[in-house]
């Protein structure tokens, strides 16, 4: 690739983590966060990437990027309350330099309209009276970053005119700010031969002498031809720290003056420069082929991270699930040899299974990406969906740091989307219905992230009115989800909002009729293997629970036989195990069964039968119950045959070459190397949602 | 023999490009993201002359260039800002704490170039 | 199916032929990740009956696809005798198993005919075109009707 679409790449790259940073410090400071470093950090990510930009004539993106941190600068500067409706728009000017960038990035035009609406609702803040000088008389004119133009050449001598007789007195201090007049001479002789002399009479007492201040003065005539611009340039930095006298002489009269008391201590340097600087532009060209081996070593130094394809920490990720299965065949046939546990081979062993492990955690946190800027770009969700609805909503993130494979990040950003949407949309009512309800105008969207036994729950909850039931029902039954008559109880009314072709928005708002329902929600979300499921109380809200697995993770379960096949229950499901007594066990129905532990009735789950692996078993009869528990379903007894073992399995998706099956949750190859399947726990002892799985699936 | 050049910019396409100009022509640059890295690398790398940007987290450019001023070594490289802006403010800010000269963004490759050999060689 | 007009700029192609019930089938051979032996498989839950279950393949799970089950004929208990051979379609990888794998075949473009109208669906529907070898009929099966795996999940 090319060097500069590289660094444009970069630009873009970081442009993402700038828009990032800008966001979060918005959002804080919009949450009354009043720390000036925050302000400062907002400054500094619009700054960065005008001046990115800049770099790239991305002309639309830099001028509003100037304004906005010309406005951002008052702030900064204590000219400027950051007011709600300033914050406001900061944050709309944040999502318009994102488009900008997004549209820079590919090359779409931009509405030049909204900038100039945006510039000028910007403009409207800043009071002209007290705005920074550097605001007011600025004009930023990007420079494109031009690496194929040669060394311009002198232009043509100003017509008669007269040598240039330039004189230097530096002040004392001229060394202490890294300046030299050795330098300044030097890059006087780049613009044209020049004869020098050198007044020393300061450094008559020897003995006084700083070493760190300047006694040197000089006199200089430069050829006619060279601007007094290009001069005064070599002098720009010095201008405060010198006597600086730039005259031309008059027209062909002034003769030469001989060059003397040249001699000076840095003569030496002064005369091999020159040409060295010459030798230099001259290699300008030929050092740009290895400019790419340079370039590697002076890439080394500066940053602790690599950027990887994803590829290859896949490809890793592959090998340590090997490494762990074949550790755990080893284990196996050590046990099987019959070695004691104390031996050195078990010992060693163990040693080996741990470092196996640590491994494994330390390749699949490369993986993991913590959630805040997929939670990030939902506020933006909620600003657009918030404006579109014109109702008040703020959104309330917990969990930010939680982490989660970035797979499952990346396939979520859809779902999630539309569950905010929703949640704003249908979920918070308009601002009279709230204030005739004596709740704040306000509406409250919050979206969390948690690790919760091994999975990763995510939510999405608002502080509406709660799903309308009966409306809910009423249009199931229009659409002919549900006959007219059909018993629902609560939880199964909500779960229609999940069926095919299931839509509540009766009038097709901003930003409902995109064609996206929630059972496509849903089915995205199985796709990873998650689930979604609804709590609403009238009046209340609503909360939207999406419970994901943490793909490719060790799981620890405990391995079964069930109807003869290997089996892994999540031990985190896993209350208790025992035998129950044949008397405990009571037939209410002809297929409910309950079993009675400790005081309660357990509905018993005929696992083998529920699979499809045999017909149900008539009588339970030395049969072994797992008492499972989970988030989402009650306390539930679980038939297995044979209990084996407890272990850590690798998680292997069945999704990739095969698909979802109801009440599997994944995969994983046991010490033997044969496949074993890992229940999902919640599905098995749902008996609705497995039938409502398998005929969705018939 | 190549000049030593220590760039401090925050900014990842600064830096890059930074990088990028000064390596073609010949120089040996190194690279730091803010004031405090930029120390670390300084002292590291003993560089002959100093491009830091100013509006950088945990150590600013002024910050910087006055920890770099405040070392009996250092008295004398050439330390060069880079501003988005001719805003004089800094630019004067920038003096106060010690920098030799500055350099406007965005800059092309010949500026910054005969810039650099303004103040070094 | 519907890609006959998609002519490969070579026209001469490599195919496995392999038998199932006696008769005589074919796979583009570019299509082929490896032949391997029976290995029993995990059943798996609620799956088409032409689904034997999943197997290790080396870290991969693997669906095994009872191939003779899956073109319509009498499905059999798979022993391990019968080889499978392991095919990418798509991103996905799938076992097919047969009965024996005869013979690897270079055969010219000119020489697959399409599958004749008064096929059966089932024929249509799976087969890409036929040969004529030897006296023998070879089918040619269009390895994208095989189960890409949304279907095979809810095609029970």
């Amino acid at each position: 690739m090319d060097t500069m679409d590289e660094i444009r790449e970069t630009f873009f790259l970081e442009c993402e983590d700038l828009l990032q940073d800008l966001e979060t410090g918005l959002t804080a400071i919009r949450d009354g966060d009043r720390d000036p470093e925050k302000v400062n950090s907002v400054f500094r990510a619009v700054h960065s990437i005008k001046g990115g930009a800049g770099a790239f004539a991305l002309n639309d993106l830099v001028r509003f990027a100037h304004k906005f941190e010309t406005t951002l600068d008052e702030v900064r500067a204590g000219r400027l309350e950051p007011q709600t409706d300033l914050v406001a728009l900061f944050l709309r000017s944040a999502d318009f330099l994102a488009d900008l960038v997004a549209s820079a990035q590919s090359g779409d035009q931009v509405d030049g309209e909204q900038i100039d609406h945006l510039i000028s609702e910007l403009e409207s803040f800043i009071d002209s009276d007290n705005a920074a000088p550097s605001a007011e008389n600025f004009v930023f004119e990007p420079i494109a970053l031009d690496f194929s133009l040669d060394f311009d050449a002198p232009p043509p001598p100003p017509a008669e005119d007269g040598d240039w007789r330039i004189t230097i007195s530096p002040h004392e201090n001229l060394f202490a700010r890294g300046n030299d007049s050795v330098m300044l001479l030097r890059a006087l002789r780049l613009l044209g031969d020049y004869s020098v002399t050198c007044d020393w009479s300061d450094l008559f007492f020897l003995d006084h002498m700083d070493c760190e201040k300047s006694y040197l003065k000089w006199s200089l005539t430069m050829p006619a031809m060279v601007t007094e611009t290009a001069i005064r340039e070599v002098f720009e930095f010095v201008e405060d720290e010198c006597d600086l006298k730039i005259e031309r002489t008059a027209v062909s009269s002034a003769p030469r003056p001989a060059p003397v008391e040249t001699q000076t201590p840095s003569k030496p340097a002064l005369a091999a420069s020159p040409q060295a600087l010459h030798e230099d532009s001259d290699h300008g060209p030929s050092t740009a082929a290895s400019a790419d081996a340079n370039g590697k070593d002076a890439g080394k130094a500066p940053k602790a991270t690599v950027r990887v394809e994803l590829d290859r920490v896949d490809r890793l990720i592959n090998l340590i699930g090997e490494l762990v299965i074949n550790q755990s065949m080893l284990s196996q046939a050590v046990f099987d040899a019959g070695f004691p546990p104390n031996s050195p081979l078990a010992g060693g062993l163990d040693e080996f299974k741990q470092l196996t492990r640590d491994i494994q955690e330390s390749v699949m946190s490369i993986r993991a990406q913590p959630v805040k800027p997929l939670f990030q770009r939902m506020s933006r969700i909620v600003r657009e969906a918030s404006n579109a609805t014109r109702k008040d909503v703020r959104l309330v993130t917990e969990g930010e740091s939680t982490e989660v494979d970035k797979i499952v990040i990346e396939r979520l950003s859809d779902p999630l989307t539309h569950m905010i949407r929703n949640a704003v949309d249908h979920g918070l009512e308009s601002r009279e219905k709230r204030e005739a309800a004596g709740k704040p105008r306000e509406g409250v969207v919050r979206l969390s992230a948690m690790h919760r036994s091994g999975r990763v729950i995510i939510e999405v909850s608002d502080d509406g009115a709660g799903i309308n039931r009966p409306r809910v029902r009423q249009i199931a039954i229009e659409k002919g989800l549900i006959s007219a008559d059909e018993q629902l109880t609560d939880g199964e009314i909500d779960n229609l909002l999940f069926m095919p072709g299931f839509s509540t928005a009766s009038e097709v708002s901003n930003l409902s009729g995109r064609g996206v329902g929630m059972d496509v929600v849903k089915k995205s979300i199985q796709a990873l293997g998650g689930r979604v499921s609804i709590v609403s109380v009238p009046g209340q809200g609503s909360s939207f629970i999406i419970s994901l697995p943490l793909t490719l993770a060790i799981l620890d379960g405990m391995v079964v036989r069930i109807a003869g096949q290997t089996t892994i229950i999540p031990l985190t499901d896993i209350v208790e195990t025992l035998k129950p007594k044949p008397e405990d066990i009571h037939y209410l129905s002809t297929e409910g069964q309950v079993v009675f532990i400790r005081g309660a009735f357990v509905p018993l789950v005929d696992v083998g039968a529920t699979l499809g692996y045999r017909a149900p078993l008539t009588k339970v009869d030395n049969q072994i119950v797992v008492l499972t528990q989970t988030e989402d379903s009650a306390l539930s007894a679980l038939l297995v045959d044979e209990i084996f073992d407890q272990r850590q399995v690798v998680i292997k998706g069945l999704e990739e070459n095969y698909g979802s099956v109801p009440g599997i949750a994944a995969a994983t190859i046991l010490g033997d190397g044969r496949i074993a399947l890992i229940l999902d726990v919640d599905r098995i002892v749902s008996r609705k949602s497995m039938t409502a799985d398998l005929s969705e699936a018939a | 023999m190549s000049l030593r050049i220590l760039a401090v910019d925050d900014s990842r396409t600064m830096r890059d490009m930074i990088r990028l100009a000064l390596v073609e022509a010949g120089f040996e640059v190194h690279l730091a993201e803010d004031g405090i890295h930029g120390l670390e690398v300084m002292d590291a790398v003993n560089p002959q002359v100093i491009i830091t940007d100013i509006n950088m987290p945990r150590m600013d450019g002024f910050g910087f260039i006055e920890a770099v001023r405040a070392r009996e070594d250092y008295k004398g490289v050439p330390i060069l800002t880079l501003t988005t802006e001719s805003a004089t403010e800094l630019k004067q800010r920038a003096r106060d704490a010690g920098a030799t000269g500055w350099i406007v963004k965005p800059f092309n490759k010949e500026k910054l170039i005969s810039i650099i050999h303004r103040v070094a060689a | 199916m519907h890609d006959k007009n998609e002519t490969p700029p070579m026209n001469e192609n490599k195919f496995i032929s392999f038998t199932i019930s006696g008769q005589t089938f074919c796979v583009d051979i570019m299509a082929v990740r490896e032949i391997r032996g029976w290995a029993k498989p995990t059943p798996i839950p609620h799956s088409p009956s032409y689904v034997c279950g999943v197997i290790n393949l080396r870290g991969t799970v693997l669906p095994i696809v009872d191939l003779g089950a899956r073109l319509g004929m009498p499905s059999t208990d798979p022993t391990p005798s019968n080889v499978t051979i392991v095919v990418q379609i798509g991103e996905q990888l799938i076992g097919l198993v047969v009965e024996a794998v005869s013979d690897i075949l270079s055969l010219k473009d000119s020489i697959l005919q399409p599958t004749p109208e008064i096929a059966s669906e089932t024929s249509k529907a799976f087969f890409k075109s036929l040969v004529a070898l030897e006296g023998n009929m070879i089918r040619v099966i269009d390895l994208t009707t095989l189960a890409p795996a949304a279907q095979m999940s809810t095609a029970a």
